[in-house]
């Protein structure tokens, strides 16, 4: 079944843009150099208001830890039952992470731990949400 | 009816010091309504408006105060089950019934001035909109009664269910996820402490060593608290005891999160009366002082919460704490943290070091003797887990330990000093109650 469509307002439209482009690109704050995901409107770390930028990064990361979703409240996604949910940090920078239902990753068999690369997937028409696969 | 717009009461920063009211307020009365799976949306006599009418009744009789006394009240004006409701459930709007309950207010949802009104209270000068859930609520009253805003506070919190599964409607029925759910519920995340939890568990897990079902004695002694607790949902209903087994065959829901790891939710309310340590002298029970609240709204790095920034939190939300009650670990004698979900409640042992338990202790710690009646009594209240979702066992347990009339559920070892809170690793407050004000 396809999974949630996210509905892009204007501080995410351009991160939602890139993705149906298939690139991955965050906030990242030219005052104190660090990335941000999700986007905010001020820079988490230092405060800064200003100085946010966008910027494309690698889709590299790790498994960091996962649960499998046997008996969830989200109506949409109630056939897939039951689906693995993974927290992936991003290489580039590990305090960055993102949720993933592994795909081609049967549920309970999640290697944590092991590299992933992002992947993107349809979720409505011209809509993509960024995934990430085990790399063989 | 006064708002409180502008009132600056929250003591939620590091470094703020002893509470300059330490030991000057006081709680005089509690009061719970019936416990019940739901409301059945036709027993007017079961609505939580009636329910919260019942509580304050019998906060204000336990303290023997009239209601004009009250000029304070402080209540959550939350569905508490969110927008989200029920599957099988009308939330509203309904078919309303003959005034007061011609709207939602009085039937799943309350409010101040809506109480006020049905009470008598024709006095209250301070009655806050927009409250914030029952861990800060308590906080709330206590400055607001050391500063001087009110006398005599009530503070009420209900708590809704009504028919079907719990939050599968609403925003959760939606295609699409809109706002902050844009980056959680495509992927499967309906949002709740169940997710905030679980990734950092997981984490422990592997970090400290244990697995999940090591939570299993800990979940079995909090039924077991639960059972001796009269007014909760388990001992009223009369359910038995959950087993170690039982816990270990019941099915999962966010595997490894078991079923027997979640709260079960309800419909009823809860009262308490603050007010100052002098009046509460002269009241009809013994004062349970106020030593200090504390607050704290951590904001997480990313899309999900790990367990370096949960242990982070706990630690932070403690020593704010203990700085503001001038105590420390040793000195915390009854400790009622929350177990809405059971996997969250070895962050608060650990953070707060209850009895000497430092990170990674705690399957270890449970796996010992926490009985009531041990060396090491944790969370005598039952919690969420043993009395249902009401968020209060916490707090009137630490009460009535601090008094002496816990019952069978009294702790045998010192209890001159109660920590309690409904609260997140990353929001919430905490509450330190002493039997004397010094």
């Amino acid at each position: 079944m396809p999974k949630l469509i996210p509905v892009a307002d204007p501080l995410s439209k351009p991160f939602w843009d890139a993705v149906n482009q298939k690139r991955l690109v965050l906030q990242h704050c030219t005052a104190c150099d660090r990335l941000q995901y999700p986007p905010q409107q001020t820079c988490q770390v230092c405060n800064a208001p200003t100085g946010l930028t966008w910027k494309e990064v690698e889709g590299k990361g790790h498994i960091a830890a996962y649960i499998v979703i046997e008996d969830g409240r989200l109506n949409r996604r109630m056939p897939d039952q039951p689906y693995n949910l993974a927290m992936v940090t991003l290489d580039a920078d590990p305090r960055v992470n993102f949720y993933s239902n592994l795909p081609g990753t049967p549920p309970y068999k999640v290697p944590v731990g092991a590299a992933v690369e992002v992947t993107f997937e349809e979720v409505a028409p011209e809509q993509l949400i960024h995934e990430w696969r085990v790399v063989a | 009816m006064a708002a409180s717009a502008g009132y600056q009461w929250r003591r939620d920063k590091d470094g703020l010091g002893v509470w300059e009211h330490r030991g000057k307020v006081a709680v005089a009365g509690f009061g719970h309504s019936p416990v019940d799976r739901r409301w059945d949306e036709v027993s007017m006599d079961k609505t939580l408006g009636a329910y919260s009418i019942l509580a304050c009744q019998k906060a204000m009789d336990e303290a023997g105060v009239t209601p004009d006394q009250v000029d304070g009240i402080i209540c959550c004006d939350s569905h508490i089950a969110g927008g989200s409701g029920g599957t099988a459930s009308q939330w509203a709007p309904r078919p309303y019934f003959a005034p007061p309950y011609d709207s939602e207010l009085g039937l799943t949802l309350i409010n101040g001035q809506w109480l006020a009104e049905q009470l008598g209270a024709r006095n209250v000068k301070f009655a806050p909109t927009g409250v914030p859930t029952i861990s800060e609520m308590v906080g709330m009253a206590a400055q607001a009664v050391g500063d001087g805003v009110c006398s005599t506070c009530l503070v009420i919190y209900p708590t809704g269910n009504l028919a079907g599964r719990y939050r599968r409607g609403g925003e959760n029925a939606d295609d699409y996820a809109r706002g902050a759910r844009q980056w959680v519920a495509p992927w499967g995340n309906h949002g709740g402490n169940d997710f905030i939890n679980s990734f950092p568990h997981g984490q422990y897990c592997r970090k400290y060593g244990g697995k999940h079902d090591d939570l299993a004695p800990f979940v079995v002694n909090q039924h077991r608290n639960g059972l001796m607790t009269p007014w909760g949902y388990n001992a009223s209903h009369n359910l038995p005891q959950l087993t170690i087994e039982e816990y270990l065959n019941s099915r999962y829901i966010l595997n490894p999160l078991r079923l027997w790891d979640c709260d079960r939710p309800v419909n009823a309310s809860t009262a308490y009366l603050f007010t100052t340590a002098e009046r509460a002298r002269d009241m009809k029970q013994p004062p349970v002082y106020v030593l200090n609240h504390s607050q704290h709204s951590f904001r997480k790095r990313s899309t999900q919460e790990d367990l370096d920034e949960i242990e982070e939190w706990t630690d932070r939300a403690a020593k704010r704490m203990y700085e503001g009650a001038g105590l420390g670990p040793s000195d915390v004698d009854v400790f009622n943290p929350y177990d809405g979900y059971s996997i969250m409640t070895q962050f608060f042992l650990e953070g707060f070091q209850w009895h000497g338990v430092k990170r990674g202790d705690s399957f270890a710690f449970y796996a010992g003797d926490i009985r009531v009646e041990g060396p090491h009594p944790l969370c005598s209240s039952g919690g969420n887990l043993g009395t249902g979702r009401l968020r209060t066992a916490m707090y009137t347990d630490s009460i009535e330990q601090l008094r002496g009339t816990a019952g069978p559920r009294q702790v045998k070892v010192r209890a001159e000093t109660a920590l309690a809170a409904f609260t997140t690793p990353s929001s919430g407050g905490w509450i330190m109650f002493g039997k004397h004000p010094n």
